[in-house]
C-alpha cells in the first residue's frame, strides 16, 4: 500500500517539530529515514502511524485520509515498532507477540489456531522461537527489540514503520532483521542511524530540524556535501571489493 | 527448529476451571451465613433458603431464619459484590494507568464519598431527606468529576494527551482531588461533629457491612456483574495497554474513548460500593497483584480471577471482622489491611523466588 504525507506540521508548546513534511512511499518500497538526533524522525513516524494528529496537512493510506479511518482499521494496515516500549507486567514472549493480533480479534471472537500459527511464525522470523516462554523482564535489550518486531509482524501489516529497530541488536541480528524487512512484500518506513545500513534502502529521506531536506536514492542523497551539512562529518567513500558498492567511512569535520 | 505450536496457548480462558467459580462463591457465601456470634448449622441455612426461595415450609427457628435471611445472607452476598467490584476497579486502573500503586480510590472517590457522608450526617445537608448512602454517592461523583476535569486540563497541555503524560496527569489530579476532599471532610468534622459522631464516621469510612439489607444487594449485585461484563468485554483492550497507551493505539485501540469509558464505569462501580459500605481499603490494590502472581497478567484470566478472589476475600474478611473480637464488630477495612498486608508480603517474596 502507498503511504503518503501531505505538508505535515506538528507543533508542541509552540515548537514546530515537523515543518511541512511531504513524502510518498510507494507500495512495497523500503524507505529509509535518516537524520541527526532530535531531527524529528520519531515524531514523523508517530504521525505516519496515526498516533499523533498532524496540526496541518494529512496522511493518506492509498487515497484514504487517515483521520477518517477508525483506529482499528489503521492498526490492521499499519504496524509500528517504537524506539522503546517497556512494561513491568510479568508476561512471556509469546504473550507479547500475541498482542499483535489485537486488531483482528473482537470481544466475542476467540483466539484461534490461525492466530497461534501467525504468532509462531513471527517468533520464528525474528529468531525468538526458542525463547517463546521466557518472561519479558529476563530478556536482553536486543531480544526485547526482536519481540517488538515480531509483535509488529504478527499484525500482518501492509505498511510497517520501524523506529531505529537495529539499535540494540548484535551485528548478526541487525543484518537478519534488515534483510527480513527488505524481503517483506510490504511498504516499509525505517528510521536508521547507521548510514551504511541506510544504503540498502530503496530510497531515503533526510530529516533535519523537523524538515525533510532531501529525498531520493541512497547514492544520490548520501553525498559528501549532504553529510557535512546535516551531520557535520567528513566522509570518504571506499569500495567494497565483494560487490563493488560504496562504503562510507566518517571523520570529524575539520 | 521446531515451532512450539499451541502447546500452551496463553490467551484462552481455561473453561475446565470455570465450574469451580460458582462452587467457591457458594461455599464462601454459606460460610459467611453460617459463621458469626451465633453459629448456624448448614442444614438450617438450607431449610431457610428452601422456605424463602420456593416456599418449602420446613420448620425452622424464627430467630435463626431471621438472622440467616435478613442479616447474614444479604450481608455475605453484598460483601462478595463489593470485593469483586473493588478488585476489578483495581485491575482496570493498574492496567490503564501503568501504575502498580493505582487503586479504586485513586480518583478521589473515597475522599468524595466521605465528604458527602459527613455533609449529610454531620453538617445536616439535605435536611434529613438525603440518606448517608446517597450523600456519599453524590460526594464520590462530585470528586470524580472534579478529578477528571483537572486531569483533562493538565493532560491536554502536554501535547501527547493520550500518551504517558495523560496517565501521570490522572494520578496527580486524583491525589490533588483526594487531598481537597479529605480536607473538606476534616473541616466539617472539626467544625460541627461531636466526638461520638466523629467515631461513627471513622467507623463507616473503614468499612461497615452491618447495615446491609436486600435493598443494597439489589443495587450491588447488578453493579458488580455489570463491572465484570465491561472488563471481560474489554479484556483485549486492557492487554493492549501492556506497553503503554501509544502501543495500545497502534494496536487499534481508540485510547481516549476506551480509557475514559473504562475508568468512568469502574468509578461508578466503586462509588456504588463505597456509598453502601464505606471505603474498604486494600482489596482493590492487593487482590489484582496477588492474582497476577497466580494466573498471570493477561486479562482474559486476570479479570475473572480477580473478581472471584476479591469476592471470596471480602466475605472472609467480613467473617473475621465479626468473630475476632467477641461481642464487637471491627471495621472490615481493619481486617482487610491486617490480613491483606502479610498475605501480600508472602506473595511478593514467593513471587520473587519463582522468577
Ligand atoms: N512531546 C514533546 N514535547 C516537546 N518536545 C518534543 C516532544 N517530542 C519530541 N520533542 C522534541 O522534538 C525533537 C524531535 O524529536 P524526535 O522526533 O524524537 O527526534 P529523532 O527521533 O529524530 O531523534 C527533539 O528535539 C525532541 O526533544
Ligand atoms: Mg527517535
Amino acid at each position: 500500500m502507498r503511504l503518503s504525507a501531505d505538508h505535515i506540521d506538528w507543533t508542541v508548546h509552540g515548537h514546530r517539530l515537523l515543518d511541512g513534511v511531504s513524502l510518498a512511499v510507494e507500495p512495497g518500497e523500503t524507505f529509509g529515514l535518516i537524520g541527526p538526533n532530535g531531527s524529528g524522525k520519531t515524531t514523523l513516524l508517530r504521525v505516519l502511524a496515526g498516533l499523533r494528529k498532524p496540526k496541518r496537512g494529512r496522511v493518506l493510506i492509498d487515497d484514504h485520509p487517515m483521520y477518517a479511518m477508525p483506529q482499528r482499521d489503521i492498526a490492521r494496515t499499519i504496524a509500528f515498532v517504537e524506539q522503546q516500549a517497556e512494561t513491568l507486567d510479568r508476561i512471556v514472549v509469546r504473550e507479547a507477540v500475541a498482542l499483535g493480533r489485537t486488531p483482528f480479534l473482537t470481544a466475542l471472537q476467540p483466539w484461534s489456531e490461525h492466530d497461534d500459527a501467525i504468532v509462531s511464525r513471527a517468533l520464528h522470523d525474528v529468531g525468538m522461537a526458542h525463547l517463546a516462554e521466557r518472561l519479558w523482564h529476563t530478556l536482553s535489550g536486543g531480544e526485547r527489540q526482536r519481540v517488538h518486531i515480531a509483535r509488529a509482524l504478527a499484525q500482518q501489516p501492509r505498511i510497517l514503520l520501524l523506529d531505529e529497530p537495529t539499535n540494540h541488536l548484535d551485528i548478526r541480528h541487525q543484518l537478519s532483521i534488515l534483510q527480513l524487512v527488505r524481503q517483506l512484500p510490504v511498504t516499509v518506513v525505517i528510521a536508521l542511524h547507521d548510514l551504511n545500513q541506510a544504503m540498502g534502502c530503496d530510497r531515503i529521506g533526510v530529516m533535519d530540524g523537523g524538515r525533510l531536506v532531501d529525498l531520493g536514492e541512497p547514492e544520490q542523497v548520501l553525498s559528501a556535501e549532504r553529510l557535512y551539512r546535516t551531520f557535520g562529518v567528513q566522509v570518504d567513500f571506499l569500495v567494497d571489493p565483494a560487490d563493488r558498492r560504496p562504503v562510507m567511512r566518517f571523520r570529524n569535520a575539520l | 527448529m521446531s515451532l512450539t505450536l499451541a502447546s500452551n496457548p496463553p490467551l484462552r480462558l481455561h473453561w475446565h476451571w470455570a465450574w469451580l467459580t460458582p462452587l467457591v462463591l457458594f461455599m464462601a457465601v454459606m460460610a459467611g451465613t453460617s459463621i458469626g456470634e451465633t453459629s448456624i448449622p448448614m442444614d438450617t441455612i438450607f431449610k431457610v433458603l428452601a422456605n424463602q426461595l420456593w416456599g418449602a415450609g420446613y420448620a425452622v427457628d424464627r430467630i435463626d431464619a431471621g438472622i440467616v435471611w435478613n442479616y447474614r445472607l444479604s450481608r455475605a452476598i453484598l460483601a462478595g459484590c463489593c470485593g469483586a467490584g473493588l478488585a476489578l476497579a483495581g485491575v482496570v486502573l493498574q492496567a490503564l494507568l501503568r501504575n502498580p500503586l493505582a487503586d479504586p480510590f485513586l480518583m478521589g472517590i473515597s475522599a468524595g464519598a466521605s465528604t458527602g457522608a459527613v455533609a449529610v450526617t454531620i453538617a445536616g445537608l439535605g435536611a434529613g431527606a438525603v440518606t448517608l448512602s446517597l450523600g456519599a454517592f453524590a460526594g464520590a461523583g462530585l470528586a470524580f468529576g472534579l478529578v477528571v476535569l483537572l486531569a483533562h486540563a493538565a493532560g491536554s497541555g502536554t501535547g501527547g494527551g493520550r500518551g504517558t503524560q495523560a496517565a501521570g496527569a490522572i494520578i496527580l489530579a486524583g491525589i490533588a482531588g483526594s487531598q481537597l476532599f479529605n480536607a473538606l471532610t476534616a473541616f466539617i468534622i472539626a467544625r460541627s461533629a461531636s466526638a461520638e459522631q466523629a467515631r461513627g464516621i471513622m467507623f463507616w469510612l473503614m468499612g461497615n457491612l452491618s447495615g446491609v439489607r436486600w435493598d443494597d444487594v439489589r443495587l450491588g449485585l447488578p453493579a458488580a456483574f455489570a463491572g465484570l461484563l465491561v472488563c471481560l468485554w474489554h479484556r483485549r483492550a486492557l492487554d493492549a495497554f501492556t506497553f503503554g497507551a501509544d502501543s495500545a493505539a497502534s494496536l487499534g485501540i481508540p485510547v481516549r474513548r476506551v480509557r475514559g469509558m473504562l475508568i468512568a464505569s469502574m468509578a461508578l462501580v466503586t462509588a456504588v460500593m463505597v456509598s453502601m459500605v464505606g471505603a474498604i481499603g486494600f482489596v482493590g490494590l492487593v487482590i489484582p497483584h496477588a492474582m497476577r502472581f497466580i494466573v498471570g497478567s493477561r486479562h482474559t484470566r486476570l479479570v475473572p480471577a480477580s473478581a472471584l478472589a476479591g469476592a471470596v476475600f471480602l466475605i472472609g474478611a467480613d467473617i473475621i471482622s465479626r468473630i475476632i473480637v467477641p461481642g464487637q464488630v471491627l471495621p472490615i477495612g481493619v481486617v482487610t489491611a491486617l490480613v491483606g498486608a502479610p498475605a501480600f508480603a508472602v506473595i511478593l517474596i514467593r513471587g520473587s523466588r519463582v522468577r
